[in-house]
This record gives structure tokens, sequence and C-alpha cells, in this order.
């Protein structure tokens, strides 16, 4: 075993997973305001990143505009999609919530192809590219310089969560939709304000992505990870979402390095079938208590 | 409306077709299914041939997901399963259709079984992810069990025999295809006339009630993930006869998302919906093909356009359904119906 | 009467922390209507799950007929014959009523995957017979004829309740456990259902226990008035013994204002039905 090597994926993997666990995050939130999976993440990260591509690349706006113009875009696409598609279809069957976010993401793939074209795309580059090394060992700066700033969005987030107004609403939604009601609490504003908020988290991590990985139409597929992230750690908890992150994005670094690409994949949704056995409602998530 | 009648007509009560005009209509319909390959063009009959295998693997999608309430990303990857062994059967052994069908039908719901056994712990969004780790995991064996699916370089299918007969041309085909859709469609309408389809639909609409009531949660919920991918793995086989080729990519996600999006917009959980909906989502893209061909002088580009409009319009119309129809087509064609004094069918 | 048809020993569930049910036990006369009483919250719901099996007490027994049935599936118990309604209504909204009916018939028919699917032969002949029998024994006793084909969404919420009694009834009932199965009802709905449970009781010669907040009706029809409170059961006995039952009174009367008490039940039970 070569041990270095396996440090440096290790990094890389972590570096991953903390992107991940930022998509992972923003799904959360979506899923414990408004009960709903969305299965269109991978293509909000895809469009955020068009965003980008468009406002930097085209438009030529400077970095600190248009980041952050396109990370807004994204949870306005988030906002948007909630009024629009999926406020009508609360307290549907999970199988019609589910194939209305599926079409949304074929919409989302149509339209980028139109717009955008359909092949491959080059972000403008600005993560610093000099490699860094830690004594011996090699990261990648770009995917390092991509985790600092997931993490640093993430620790905002968590502040955000637990000490503004906007985040003691949002929890208290998630925890019992009347008694916030009833205590004044707008549930459809902190449902519209979960999506925004839940997408802008996809858009960034969206476009970290992409910076590394190139763009096209179809980059969205990335996001099948993401719900093994979710899964793993939990529907609906934010710390599993963390670690969940941390753990399938290392995982999945790890056997793409050892045994190549292809088996990526195999991973983590076997170890995904092995949690649902062993574990039905994932690391952290709450089992849901039926009654007659 | 029919309310009550007397204790003696019970049975006709219990019928599918319960007026003659009913059964006129049924005949006439079997009639142009019988006529239709000698008059239409080669393009027509390939699409018919497309349909009915749509239509035994929609039909077979809606009795778990329409009828059972269990959500399933597998159909896909089902179809691959008896695709596969069909085609490895027959070039294996020189088997017949006869013979491979079923079995692959059979393997097939031997593995829906396995992967609907997380269906007795999960449900919803946590059963819809664990089928698509099925069907992730079923992929990677279509890519990498060498010996018997030749990796992605897929099977060719050398041994196409039913009774003796070459199928070797769509004509054939259709012959074989039309008569099992109907078979396919006629047992799960059967189905739902007896406690099975009964138990299937109380577990859909009150899961935990009904096992109370004396229904085996484990026996229907299994039964019911065995019996769709029956029908998915002899759509699967028939869909390997059709095109003589099968290769991993042949059954991506995207087939099953594309038979979720048909039961949908057919009307999930009654018998003419997935009918309905596999021919109408089969014909879509047809449709806009020939809309870009009527626009490509009018249109610069139409052409490049077309796969986009495809998933756009995909998409819209699972959007579209969902939000404003969710009872899809088959409500559409009962208030047709409604209009106009007709039953040709029961739904 | 003869021996105890079901037979409660010692019966304590708990939620984590809350004892739903502590040592229940108490035995019901074949033949006769038992009726569980008791305040909001006291466990009785809770009782009927454990009894059709739906939940594991922590200990104690149930004994069907002598036999201990504490391990066996729901299913299986259905099939016994402990056939129940619920106190929220639980009818299977895609059916019909007819369907529904036929539903709580589920165990006894035969009927096998292969002959399902074609509906020759037994499937076919076992439907037609399950459904005379449906038609000609519950339904016109319920006299539900004129909804049998409708969707039990489009109903009232009385005769729903009555739909779920009738798929009480299609189980083949050896006991028939009622929860709540006036709750909500008008006055003539409660009436008529008062009527049905008093036949069944007396010409079906069916075995009942029931929950009920209706003090007039329990006092009325019950043989036998079982109390509960906070999972305990603290008097049982003939209806107007169990009246007079100072712990009773104290516990489940309240301070005594009994008018206010009802008027309370009538309130929570019309809520309840919205
Ligand atoms: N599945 C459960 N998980 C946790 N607690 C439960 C569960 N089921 C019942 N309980 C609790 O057990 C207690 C008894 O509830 P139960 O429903 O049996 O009362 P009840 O006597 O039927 O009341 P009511 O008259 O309101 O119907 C209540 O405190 C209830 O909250
Ligand atoms: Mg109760």
């Amino acid at each position: 075993m070569d041990w270095l090597f396996f440090i440096e994926s290790s990094l890389a993997g972590l570096c991953t997973g903390a992107i991940y666990a930022l998509v992972a995050l923003g799904f959360v939130i979506i899923y414990k305001a408004t009960k709903v999976i969305n299965f269109a993440i991978g293509e909000i990260m895809m469009i955020s990143a068009y965003f980008f591509l468009t406002f930097a690349g085209i438009f030529a706006w400077p970095l600190w505009l248009a980041l952050p113009a396109a990370v807004v875009s994204g949870g306005l696409l988030g906002g948007l999609t909630e009024k629009t598609i999926i406020r009508p279809m609360l307290g549907e069957s999970p199988i019609s919530v589910i194939m209305v976010t599926i079409g949304l993401s074929n919409i989302l793939v149509g339209t980028a192809q139109i717009i955008w074209g359909g092949g491959p795309q080059v972000l403008p580059g600005f993560l610093p590219r000099q490699p860094i090394f830690l004594g011996e060992i090699y990261v990648s700066s770009k995917i390092a310089f991509s985790a600092l700033i997931a993490v640093a969005m993430l620790i905002c987030y968590l502040l955000y969560f637990r000490f503004s107004r906007g985040g003691v609403a949002l929890r208290a939604t998630a925890s019992d939709q009347a008694a916030s009601f009833s205590m004044g609490i707008s549930v459809p504003r902190v449902f519209n304000f979960a999506w925004i908020f839940g997408c802008m988290a996809t858009a960034l991590a969206g476009i970290l992505f992409s910076a590394s990985g190139g763009l096209s139409p179809h980059s969205g597929g990335m996001a099948l990870a993401i719900l093994v992230v979710v899964i793993f750690g939990g529907l609906d908890s934010i710390l599993g979402a963390l670690v969940g992150g941390l753990i399938i994005g290392w995982l999945e670094t790890i056997v793409g390095a050892f045994w190549g690409g292809e088996y990526k994949m195999l991973a983590i949704f076997t170890l995904l079938t092995l949690i649902l056995v062993i574990k039905p409602y994932g690391l952290f998530g709450t089992k849901e208590i039926e009654r007659l | 409306m029919r309310i009550a009648d007397a204790v003696s007509s019970y049975s006709d009560d219990e019928a599918i077709f319960r007026t003659r005009t009913q059964r006129v209509w049924m005949g006439i319909l079997l009639a142009c299914l019988l006529a239709f390959p000698f008059v239409v063009s080669p393009y027509l009959l390939f699409l018919g041939c497309l349909i009915g295998i749509a239509v035994i693997s929609a039909t077979g999608l809606n009795i778990l997901v329409g009828l059972t309430g269990q959500i399933s990303l597998g159909q896909g990857a089902f179809m691959g399963v008896g695709a596969y062994t069909s085609v490895w059967l027959a070039n294996q052994f020189a088997l017949s259709l006869a013979v491979t069908l079923p079995l692959a039908g059979l393997l097939t719901a031997l593995v829906g079984v396995i992967v609907g056994l997380p269906s007795l712990r999960v449900k919803g969004l946590y059963l819809a992810i664990a089928t698509m780790a099925a069907s992730v995991i079923l992929h990677f064996v279509f890519v990498h069990w060498e010996s018997v699916t030749a990796g992605n370089l897929g099977l060719n299918l050398q041994h196409a025999k039913l009774f003796g007969m070459e199928l070797d041309s769509d004509f054939k085909l259709y012959f074989v295809i039309i008569p099992l859709a109907l078979i396919a469609v006629t047992g799960a309408r059967n189905l739902l006339r007896t406690r099975i389809g009964r138990a299937f639909i109380a577990v859909r609409d009150r899961d935990i009630s009904a096992e109370v009531l004396g229904v085996n949660l484990l026996r229907y919920k299994l039964l019911s993930f065995g019996l769709s991918s029956f029908y998915a793995g002899c759509a699967g086989a028939l869909w390997a006869y059709f095109f003589k080729v099968i290769t991993p990519e042949s059954f991506p996600l995207e087939v099953s998302i594309f038979y979720l999006a048909a039961i949908i917009v057919g009307g999930m959980g009654t018998i003419l919906g997935p009918i309905l909906g596999a021919a109408f989502m089969t014909l879509v893209p047809e449709m806009l093909k020939v809309l870009t061909l009527l626009l490509e002088p009018i249109i610069a580009n139409a052409q490049v356009h077309l796969a986009p409009m495809k998933g756009v319009v995909f998409g819209i119309l699972i959007v579209g359904f969902l939000l404003f129809e969710p009872h899809g087509l088959a409500e559409i064609w009962r208030k047709i119906q409604r209009f106009f004094r007709l039953w040709p069918f029961k739904t | 009467m003869s021996d105890p048809i079901l037979t409660l020993e010692g019966i304590t569930l708990s939620f984590g922390g809350l004892r739903a049910l502590n040592e229940v036990s108490f035995d019901m006369p074949e033949g006769g209507i038992t009726t569980v009483i008791g305040p909001n919250g006291a466990g009785k719901t809770s009782l009927f799950n454990t009894i059709s099996g739906f939940y594991r007490p922590q200990a104690g027994r149930v004994l069907f007929r002598g036999k201990d049935i504490s391990r066996l599936h729901p299913p299986k118990r259905a099939k016994l014959g402990l056939a129940r309604t619920f106190q929220n209504i639980a009818l299977f909204r895609g059916m019909t009523v007819i369907d529904n009916i036929k539903l709580g018939a589920h165990s006894h028919l035969q009927t096998g995957l292969l002959s399902a699917l074609v509906y020759f032969g037994r499937a076919r002949r076992e439907e037609l017979e399950l459904r005379e029998k449906i038609e000609s024994k519950i339904i016109d006793f319920l006299e539900i004829d004129h909804i049998r084909n409708l969707p039990v969404a489009s109903l009232s919420y009385g005769l729903q309740k009555r739909v779920e009694l009738a798929r009480a009834l299609a189980i083949g009932p050896e006991i028939l456990l009622l929860d709540e199965p006036v709750a909500g009802m008008n006055r003539e709905e409660k009436e008529d259902m008062a009527r049905f449970i008093l036949d069944l009781n007396q010409e079906w010669q069916m075995t009942i226990l029931m929950v009920e907040h209706d003090m007039e009706m329990v006092m009325d029809i019950s043989d036998k008035v079982v109390v509960l409170n906070f999972g305990e059961v603290i008097a049982q006995g003939k209806a107007a013994e169990v009246k007079e039952n100072p712990e009773v009174l104290k516990a489940y009367l309240g301070s005594g204002d009994v008018a206010d008490m009802r008027r309370r039940l009538g309130a929570e039970n019309a809520s309840g039905a919205g």
C-alpha cells in the first residue's frame, strides 16, 4: 500500500466531501422545511454554474460580483421553483413530488442545451493553480480552495441557522408546522425561504465543482452521489449531511484512486444499501413513527 | 350511473365489459389491432411494436407504483435483466422465445423480490433511493459480468425463433408483442378484481390498517415487486428480440424515469392509464421529430434543437400533468366518454 | 355466560418513558358487549392495538379462547376473527364501498396469483360467492345498498363509519372491536349505529368489545364496563355498579360536573370528525 498516495487521496476526498456536505446541507434544509426530496438538485448546480459562466465569462464581470450574483441567481431559481411547481404539490404522494422534481430536471437540462449549447465548457479560472505541498503531501490547490470556500459557506449557514430570526423560523417550521403557524410564522414564506436558502448552497457547490471538473448540460449527474449522502446521513439531519458528505466524498475518491472510476458508483451505492438494511433512516435521521 | 341490480346480476356487475356496446367496441379495437400491420407503413409498424413493449412494462410498473404505492426507480434495470437473460439463453442453448421469455420474466421477478426487500423497512423517498441503488448495482453487473454480458460491447441476439419460425421482421414480432401486451393488460385487469388487487390497493392506501385487517404486508409488497418485475423482464426480453442488440447503455436510469412518467401522464392506478401513457410518451418524441422536419425550412437549425426540445417537452409533460391533471390521460378519456355517453371500457 | 372468549393478563405497554398501559387484566364473556371507557389518553386505543397485534406489549399475554396469541402477527389475528374498526376512519380511499368490504374477507379467500391473473375457475367462483354473501348478509343488514358502488371518499362521515363496520363484519368476527363507533355522529346516526350493534349482539350472537365516550349509550347497551385511567384498570363490572364506583366518579367524571364533561367530550368528538 502506498501510504503517501492514500493520504493524498484521502485529503482530496475530504475536500470533495466538504463540497458534498454543502450540497447536502442545502438539500436537508429544503427537506426539513418542506418534506420535498429534490431530484433536480444536480441540475440546479449545473444551471448555477452556467450562470457563473455567463456573468464571469460572457459579461466579463469581476469575480467578486459574478460569484455572488450566480449564487443568488441559483437561489432565486430555487425560490421560483418552489412557488410555481412545488407549492401546489404539497401534501401529494411522495411519488408525485419526486416526479415533479425529476420533470424539472429534464426541463433544466434541455433549457441549458438550448441556451448554452450541448458541448462541454470551461469556467473562467478563479481558483489558484499552483500545487500545494504539505511536507511531502501534494494537494491540488483548486480542490483545496474549493473546499475552503465550501467550509466557509457551511460555517456561515450553521451560524445563521442557529442565531438569526430566519433560521429560528426555519427550525421551528421543521419541527412543528402547525405550532409555528399558530405562533405567527408564515409557513409559506418559510418554505420559499428554505428553497432559496437551500438552492444558494447548492449553487455555490455547483460552481465549485464545475470550476475543477468542467461543465456541460449533463453535469447534473454528479448529484447522484448527493442522494446517497443525504440518505446515508439521514434525510432530516444537518449533522448527517456534514458527516455523510465527508464520508461519501472520501470513500468515492479512495475507491476511484485505487480501483478506478467505474467502481465509485458501485461503492457508494453498496454502502447505501448496507445502511438501509442496518439503519433504515440513515446515521442520524429520525425514524418516522406510524400510528393507526 | 348504474346502481343496484337484482341479485342475479352480481356476476354481470363483476364483469369487465358490462354492456353490449362495450363488447362491440372491444371487438372493433381488436379488429383494428389485427389489421394494423397490414395497412401501415414500416415506420408505423415499428412504432406499434415499440408501444406494445412499453405497454407491458408500464402496466407492470403500475402494479407496483400505481396500485401498491411502492416507488421504484428500478424498472429500466429490471428490463435489462430480462433482456440479458433472454438473449443469453437464446444464444447459449438455441432456445425458443416461448422458453426464454418466461424464464426472463421469472428471473427478473426474483431480482425484483430481492430489490423489494427494503420496502419492508423503508417507504417513500427512502425506497425510491434504495431501488435506485439496485439499478446502479445492476448496471455495474451488466458492464462487468463479461462472461455473460460481454461488457460494454453488448450482446447480439443470434437465435430469435418461436415455434420454429425466425422472428426476423417487425411484422412477425408485432404478432408476438401485441397479443402478449393484451394478455399482460388483461392479467392486470383481472388481478384488480380479486383479493390480490384489493390487497395491493389497501397496502397503498393504508398499509398498517390493511395489516390489522388481515393483509400480510410482507407477502403483498414482495408479490407486487415480483409481479411488476416479471412484466418488466418480459418487456425487456421482447425489447431485446425487437432490437437484436443490447448493451448496458440500453437500460439507463432514464428508462425507469420514462416509465414512471408514462404511468403518471397516463394515470396511475388505473388499467387504461399505463396503456395511454406508454403510447403517448413513445409517440411524443416522434411527433417532435416530424415537427422539426416541418419547421426546417422556416427555422434554420431546427434539427439542432430537437434533442433538447425532447427533454424540455418530456419534463413539461410530467410537471404539467402532475399539476393540472394528476389523474392523467385516463381521466381525460373518461371525461370524453362521459361527454359522449359511450362506454367502450370500464377502467 | 360461559368461558371468557378473550383474556388479557397483565398487559404493560410503554412508549419510551410513557406507560400507556400498566398491568391491564380483564376478560370478556362470550356473547356479551364489553365496553372500555376512560378519559382521553387513558390508553383505550392502545389496548385495542395491542389486541390486534399492532403494538407489542413489554409484558403480559393475550389469550383467545384460552390460547396464547401474544406472538401472533396482526394478519393472523384477523384471520382468527379479531375484527375491528378504527377511531380515525381508516377506509381505503382508492376503492369503492363494496371493495372495501370485500377486503375485510381477505384472509378467508384462497385465490392465488395465477388464478387471479386469468380470473377463471376458483378466482371467479370465489369472487361471486363473496359478493353474494356480502350482499345478502352485510349490505342488506347495514342498509348501504344505495352506496355500494361509490368511492368511499365521497361518503358522509356517518356512512363511512358504517362502511367500516361492514368491512369488519366481512372479516367474520369472533370478536368485534369497535373503537368509538358513534363518535362525531349526529343523533340519528348514533341511534342507527346503536341499533346495529345491539342487533349484532343479540341476533348474530356476536361478542363485542367497544370503546365509547357516549355515556348514555355505554350504560344502555353494555353487559360489562371496564374503566381505564392512565393506563390502569380502576374498575370493572356491570354498568350500573361501575357507575356508582366512587373511584370512577373521582377519576373519570372529574370533579363531579358530569354535564361539563359531556360537553367537553362532545366538542372533542365534533372536532375529531372534521
Ligand atoms: N405510537 C405511539 N407512540 C407514542 N405514544 C403513543 C403511541 N400511541 C399512543 N401513545 C400515547 O399513549 C397514550 C394513550 O393513547 P391512546 O390513543 O391509547 O388513548 P385513548 O384512550 O384511545 O384516548 P382517546 O380517548 O383520545 O382516543 C397517549 O398518551 C398517547 O399519546
Ligand atoms: Mg382512542
